[in-house]
């Protein structure tokens, strides 16, 4: 790699010879600063055992205008079924890895697509949806996190597609950031999504979509 | 002309911004600026105070966080090497830069090397701090601001005014002309019927960056955390460019200033709580986007950490001064101080605006060490000292503690010549000088309880004309009238009574 790539290497000022980054750490090590006494965790890390945790989670979700619909396993292909034909999907991503009876619902008006051999982007940007599992959910946040893993696929495939259903399944609902990221790998690439992609950039008035997915549907198994 | 993305002016900088109590004047003379403001602070506040009142354990969690901060600074080279050491194993590279010229030098490197003549950004403060889009514009590489108030402040050829919503400045009207008059220069042009709906308006930045996100190959970002323990760097969003810019192009670099340390993975269950409620006043912000090093097959396969000194370990020296290390850049104080709601952004001087920009400019601009311009010594004066900012800081940063320490600094290398941009230090050089002589205290008391009585009918002093010192504190504030009586009269008066 190019001499400036390197690290530590780019030398401006200074002791001849001194690394940037030997300066930096000789410049922190001068100072001597006390740590705290402590460090005090006494806030909560998970909900109190009366909030139903499922009920608090799609309501949480509903909040951010995502749309919400509660499935057994039974009936959950129907579900996705009727979640991607009421976004008016005609062609959908599949990530490897998702369970195939998921699928089973779907007309014959929907094209599906598999990621393998992996689609390029402009592909993906002209599917219309993505179907994805997820890692874990947290209630008390409305927040879905996809790690990646089988039946996620890689994380362009949940972006550029304009619609995302994601299912999530009863036992994968915490209730509280903490105990989420108790379960994830930080060494995974994580997307943490809680609601549509959103701003507030003009007059603060709270538009559903600009660049990631404008329309999401959690479909809550269990 | 070099300088502009679009080739023509060039864009502007905070270089040049006069010392406050004049840039504060002419704001305040911008009745537009002034009404956007006050809209946009007062919703801000009242939805941060329902998002805050939800959690019982608000206190509990600010007190962690800043207990995490101070630990950081008070462990920060093991921490950083730690980091260092967590990036590099994951397959990414880790650089140093002691300021902004040698950060834009390693950036630049890096474009070059990938074969690139433009990026995408996501909306990074850092990379505001040292004017990279400036400095790469010089090196002939377009950077493309992809947040849509970003966008918009960079086609306006505009400066930012908040951290959070940098164009709250701008009316839907204005964006609108913005966009119909400069998008086409910049790439997709707007529709020529683009009315002044922020849902079409949106829709067109939509479109317009879209091409930009596609074929990029170089993105830069900021980082809101990174964890030492893991290496993982993360971003927190709402619109899903930053998603865009951390994964579609081949090459990510991250230029993050070194104090956005947190020791452990376990630290972000406090982060991500105090974060998006203080800034959005959201239970969480729509996307957050981790990564450690590089992953095969996912996202960009280079990934290069630029850490970033540029003034923080200068922070460091002041005692008191160094609480605002602990800063996450939510924008909490801005929306509750007001100054910040009369004046807006662009007076402060810097891309730090409102309390914590008062604090943060001048301690990163070296005052610890050496006497500063006159725009940064008249930062600490930007403010009234009520005291709110410090109410709402997630990480308790006791802001007006540090106004006044800085107040107390600038005295001291300015002396006199401090009463042109605020004055105060004149005024409390001239009390400490009361306060040191009991005779010339009694003196100032009598003179002050005689004032009430000719001016005080209302129990208020309002604009008097006088001279000298008491003049110039009097033009900028009224006061309760003093009580008749001063406080050593009546207690010599108790004391004869025989009282005591």
């Amino acid at each position: 790699m190019a001499e400036p790539l390197e690290p530590g290497r780019i030398v401006t000022g200074g002791a001849p010879g001194e690394t940037a980054r030997d300066a930096v750490l000789a410049r922190i090590r001068a100072v001597a600063v006390p740590p705290p006494a402590a460090i005090p965790r006494d806030y909560l890390t998970s909900l109190s055992p009366d909030v139903d945790i499922l009920e608090r989670f799609a309501e949480r979700v509903a909040d951010y205008r995502a749309l919400v619909h509660r499935a057994t396993s039974g009936n959950l292909a129907a579900t996705v079924a009727e979640a991607l034909k009421g976004r008016g999907a005609r062609s959908l991503v599949i990530p490897a890895g998702l369970p195939a009876d998921w699928l089973i619902g779907l007309g014959p008006g929907i094209e599906r697509q598999s990621d393998d051999p992996p689609l390029t982007y402009g592909q993906l940007d002209a599917i219309d949806a993505v179907i994805t599992g997820c890692a874990v959910a947290i209630a008390e946040t409305g927040t879905i996190v996809l790690d990646a893993g089988p039946g996620q696929g890689r994380r362009a495939l949940s972006l550029l597609p304009d619609r995302h259903v994601c299912v999530v399944r009863a036992e994968q609902v915490v209730g509280e950031v903490a105990e989420a990221l108790a379960r994830l790998d930080p060494h995974r690439p994580l997307t943490w999504i809680s609601g549509p992609s959103a701003t507030s950039d003009i007059e603060l008035d709270r538009v559903e979509g600009v660049h990631g997915p404008r329309n999401l549907d959690v479909v809550i198994v269990g | 002309m070099s300088g502009s993305p679009a080739g023509r002016e060039p864009l502007p900088t905070f270089a040049g911004t006069p010392p406050f109590p004049e840039a504060a004047r002419t704001a305040l003379a911008d009745e537009q600026l002034r009404r956007n403001l006050r809209h946009a602070t007062t919703t801000i506040r009242t939805k941060r105070g329902r998002a805050v009142a939800e959690r019982p354990d608000w206190e509990a969690l600010r007190l962690a966080g800043a207990a995490i901060k101070d630990d950081v600074i008070a462990r920060w080279p093991e921490l950083l090497t730690q980091l260092e050491a967590n990036v590099t194993a994951a397959g990414g590279i880790v650089h140093w830069a002691r300021d902004g010229a040698e950060a834009n030098a390693i950036v630049a490197g890096i474009v070059r090397a990938a074969g690139a003549t433009e990026v995408v950004k996501v909306k990074s403060m850092t990379t505001q701090e040292i004017e990279l889009n400036e400095a790469l514009a010089r090196e002939g590489i377009e950077a493309w601001e992809t947040d849509l108030a970003e966008l918009i402040v960079q086609l306006g050829r505009d400066l930012p005014s908040h951290i959070l919503v940098p164009a709250i400045h701008r009316n839907r009207d204005e964006i609108r002309d913005i966009f119909r008059a400069e998008m086409g220069a910049a790439g997709r042009p707007a529709p020529a019927d683009l009315s002044n709906e922020p849902r079409e308006l949106a829709e067109a930045a939509r479109l317009h960056l879209r091409e930009k996100f596609l074929r990029a190959k170089v993105a830069i970002s900021g980082a809101n955390f990174a964890i030492a323990e893991t290496g993982t760097v993360m971003v927190v969003e709402s619109e899903g460019n930053g998603r865009m810019c951390l994964t579609l192009p081949e090459t990510l670099v991250t230029v993050m200033g070194i104090e956005k340390l947190l020791p452990t993975w376990r630290d972000l269950e406090v982060f991500l709580q105090l974060l998006p409620r203080s800034s959005t006043a959201e239970r969480m912000n729509p996307y957050t986007s981790m990564w450690t090093g590089v992953t095969p097959g996912d996202g960009p396969q280079a990934f290069h950490l630029v850490l970033l000194d540029n003034g923080r370990t200068d922070v460091l020296l002041d005692e008191v001064g160094r609480q605002a290390l602990r800063c996450i850049k939510c924008s909490a104080c801005l929306n509750v101080c007001p100054v910040y709601e009369r004046v807006g952004g662009r007076a402060y001087g810097s891309p730090y605006p409102g309390p914590i920009g008062a604090i943060l400019t001048p301690q990163l601009r070296g005052i610890a060490r050496h006497p500063v311009d006159e725009q940064t010594a008249s930062l600490p004066y930007a403010s009234s000292l009520c005291g709110a900012c410090f109410e709402v800081c997630p990480v308790r940063i006791d802001i007006p503690e540090v106004l006044i320490q800085l107040r107390t600094q600038v005295v001291r290398q300015h002396g006199w010549r401090a009463r042109t941009f605020g004055e105060e230090p004149v005024a409390m050089r001239a009390l400490s000088t009361a306060f040191a002589n009991p005779g010339r205290l009694d003196l100032a008391e009598r003179v002050a309880g005689g004032a009430g009585r000719v001016v005080g009918r209302r129990g208020r002093i309002g604009r008097l004309p006088l001279p000298g010192l008491l003049g110039a504190w009097f033009r900028r504030r009224d006061l309760p009238a003093p009580a008749r009586t001063s406080f050593r009269r009546w207690w010599r008066s108790r004391s004869s009574r025989g009282e005591s």
